[in-house]
């Protein structure tokens, strides 16, 4: 098994940025716009391994531990955001109910 | 020192003015009265010390300059901020300084009850402010300033009780019509700088000394003299006038007697070289001036309402100054003027003071027989009248009248004619008003009483116009000349008087006519209506001119902008303006409030711009 090249590993990048922004897109579940966000970030991180590993540059790995913190933080305030909307007394997880910014 | 206060004398009003406006209506009565009156009465000290110090030594130019500040300077053009005081401008700072503080103290008294007594005085010192800038600016375009900000004081007060939209009208009106004035004043004032590149007063002079044909004379005096007219109520520009009385019986008073209607005299007596270049002009005047002396009084005799006499009055006597100045006898014209300052002002504010005694009627009709119940004012009143009508020996008006009677036989004995013909009516209009308001059967009773406040100034003016006149006496009863000894070093000296029995007639005149009016309207066999025929109610009318105007201009001028409302130009602008409220209106819908979206217009927005950004 050969090691894949750097245009492989972009085109699998943009594949899923594809699909997590499908995802956010398409999906009313905040829990599961969380997730293809989630997705997203992951694309970018390998796109930024690919170009790391074209150049041999050290840059792309900095990068992507910098995206995988992000993530991490991204993820907590998130969630912290959802729990919040829950103890709140919002009975739904529908993303579209939130332009009415009360209940 | 003295260049120090000249400034001052202005600040003073100018300040008061600004606290009364930024205190929007906060302020009660008295400190609104308190500041009001007292920044004018300070201007009034410093106006006499000033005046002292001036007559005592003479500064040897024979006058005082300060220059504030220069306005601008450009190719060709250059202008200042600069003040002068020379006797014309001491004669009329002392008169717009002392009359307006008597009368703003009056006013205290007069306006207590009114709510907006804030606004009041900030318009009334404003105007102060803006007179003395007239007054003193030795440049034409500072006293520019100073000639439209008396305008808009003068539109704010009339306009003063806003709600009722007859007295908004009559402010309208009067805006209006003195700036038709303004505009040819304006314009006047643009070519004497394009042609002399200096609207400073001493500089212009000296070219109309020295080359007059350089400033084209004859179109500036007469663009000069239509401002003139405007301001000062004469024909044919004085239909303001009359409907001016809207205001507050202070203001007519203070701008529609004493001050802010004799700019037009100031302006030409202050430019009489010019107007001496173009002989055109001075016949312009001195016609004009008779004209309107004559119809005014004509229209005064028949008027029902005790401020409108005195508003048609005030027309009549400046026609007189117009007269003196045309026939060249300018001492005449500023002396008249400072008579009819303390004469006119004091009939106003005696008008006034009985206005408020029964119950706001104006209706002469309807007052009859109040001189038992306010003795005071009804000797204010009196020696008031006796002065406009120019009783002989005893009155201000008597030397004015006089003076300028001498002037007017010198030029033509035709204008002599006419303006003693003049006397005569002014004589017969004024008892007529004395005898009906004061004498004969009582038709309203009157309550209250006539506060100190009010009675002070009548009495200081009542004084004034009765005594004010002794400073220049013909030859023939005593040779005094204090005004046109002051005034020489302007105007030269005055010419020698005529005949005595021009004196005989000029005094036998005003008493034939107090006669006839005894006559007409004495208590037994007064008139309970004032004639009906159609002379009387054109005259009432002010003989037509309004509805001349109204079917010539305004309502030609009306149909046309009522026709004219939609044309391109509106459309044009229409048409932005729908434009945008769609483009609004269709943006607005982005704004959803959902997430989703906002993603996607993101997503969307991103591949576009990456898109531009990777074309070669």
């Amino acid at each position: 098994m050969s090691a894949a090249s750097p245009t492989q590993a972009l085109l699998l990048a943009t594949i899923l940025f594809a699909t997590g922004l499908l995802g956010v897109l398409a999906r009313r579940n905040l829990l599961l716009m969380l997730m293809s966000i989630e997705i997203m970030l992951n694309a970018a991180a390998l796109a930024f391994i690919a170009a790391g590993a074209r150049w041999h540059a050290a840059q792309g790995q900095v990068m992507f531990l910098m995206i995988l913190s992000l993530a991490a933080a991204e993820a907590a305030v998130g969630l912290a955001i959802i729990l919040r909307l829950h103890a709140a007394g919002r009975p739904t997880l529908d993303a579209d109910t939130g332009n009415r910014l009360k209940g | 020192m003295d260049a120090l206060l000249l400034p001052l004398i202005v600040v003073f009003p100018l300040l008061a003015a600004g606290i009364l406006f930024v205190s929007a209506g906060r302020l009660s009565a008295r400190p609104s009265c308190v500041i009001g009156a007292g920044s004018v009465g300070l201007s009034a000290l410093l106006a006499g010390r000033l005046a002292t110090g001036f007559l005592a030594s003479p500064p040897p130019t024979g006058a005082l300059h300060v220059t504030l500040w220069s306005w601008m300077q450009v190719e060709g053009f250059s202008t200042r901020i600069a003040f002068a005081l020379d006797p014309l401008s001491l004669v009329m700072m002392l008169v717009v300084t002392g009359v307006g503080f008597l009368i703003l103290l009056y006013a205290c008294g007069y306006m207590h009850d009114d709510p907006d007594i804030a606004r009041f005085f900030g318009c009334m010192t404003l105007f102060v402010a803006a007179m003395l800038v007239l007054v003193f600016s030795s440049d034409l375009l500072s006293l520019y300033i100073g000639w439209e900000g008396v305008g808009i004081c003068s539109y704010l007060l009339i306009g003063f009780w806003h709600t009722d939209t007859a007295n908004v009208v009559a402010a309208r009106k009067a805006f209006i019509v003195t700036r038709i004035g303004d505009a040819a004043m304006l314009c006047g004032l643009l070519l004497l700088a394009t042609q002399a590149g200096t609207l400073d007063i001493a500089a212009l002079l000296h070219i109309v000394a020295t080359s007059p044909a350089q400033l084209l004379p004859t179109t500036a005096a007469f663009l000069l003299l239509g401002g003139a007219l405007a301001k000062s109520a004469q024909v044919p520009l004085q239909t303001w006038l009359p409907d001016a009385m809207a205001g507050p019986t202070p203001v007519s008073a203070l701008i529609h007697a004493a001050t802010m209607v004799t700019a037009g005299v100031y302006l030409i007596a202050r430019l009489h070289p010019l107007f001496m270049a173009v002989p055109p002009a001075m016949t312009a005047v001195a016609l004009v001036g008779l004209i309107t002396l004559l119809l005014a009084a004509g229209s005064a005799l028949v008027q029902t309402d005790i401020k409108r006499i005195l508003a048609y009055s005030t027309m009549s006597q400046i026609g007189y100054m117009f007269l003196a100045l045309g026939t060249g006898a300018w001492q005449a014209a500023i002396f008249h003027l400072v008579t009819h300052a303390f004469f006119k002002a004091l009939l106003f504010m005696a008008a006034g003071a009985v206005i408020l005694r029964v119950h706001h009627r104006q209706d002469i009709y309807q007052m009859g027989g109040l001189a038992p119940a306010m003795p005071d004012v009804f000797v204010a009143f009196l020696a008031g009248a006796a002065a406009l009508a120019g009783l002989p020996l005893l009155t201000a008006g008597f030397y004015s009248k006089e003076m300028i009677l001498q002037g007017a036989w010198h030029a033509n004995p035709l204008l002599w004619a006419g303006a003693l013909l003049g006397a005569f009516a002014t004589a017969i209009y004024i008892f007529r008003c004395v005898f009906i308001v004061f004498l004969g059967t009582r038709h309203t009773e009157p309550t209250g009483r006539t506060g100190a406040t009010m009675a002070i100034p009548l009495a200081c003016l009542a004084i004034l116009a009765l005594a004010g006149g002794w400073m220049e006496m013909p030859d023939t009863i005593a040779p005094v000349h204090l005004l046109s000894h002051l005034l020489s070093p302007l105007f030269g000296t005055p010419m020698a008087e005529g005949p005595s029995w021009l004196l005989w007639a000029g005094s036998l005149v005003p008493l034939a006519g107090v006669g006839v009016a005894w006559l007409l309207w004495r208590p037994r066999t007064q008139a309970r209506r004032p004639p009906e025929d159609a002379i009387a109610r054109l005259a009432r009318t002010g003989w037509g001119f309004d509805t001349l105007y109204d079917t010539l201009l305004v309502r030609p001028f009306i149909t046309l902008g009522r026709l004219n409302q939609s044309d391109i130009c509106d459309r044009l602008s229409d048409a932005t303006a729908a434009t945008a409220r769609a483009g609004g209106r269709m943006l607005s819908h982005m704004q959803s409030g959902q997430v989703r979206r906002y993603a996607g217009w993101i997503a969307a927005g991103t591949v576009v711009a990456l898109c531009l950004g990777i074309r070669p």
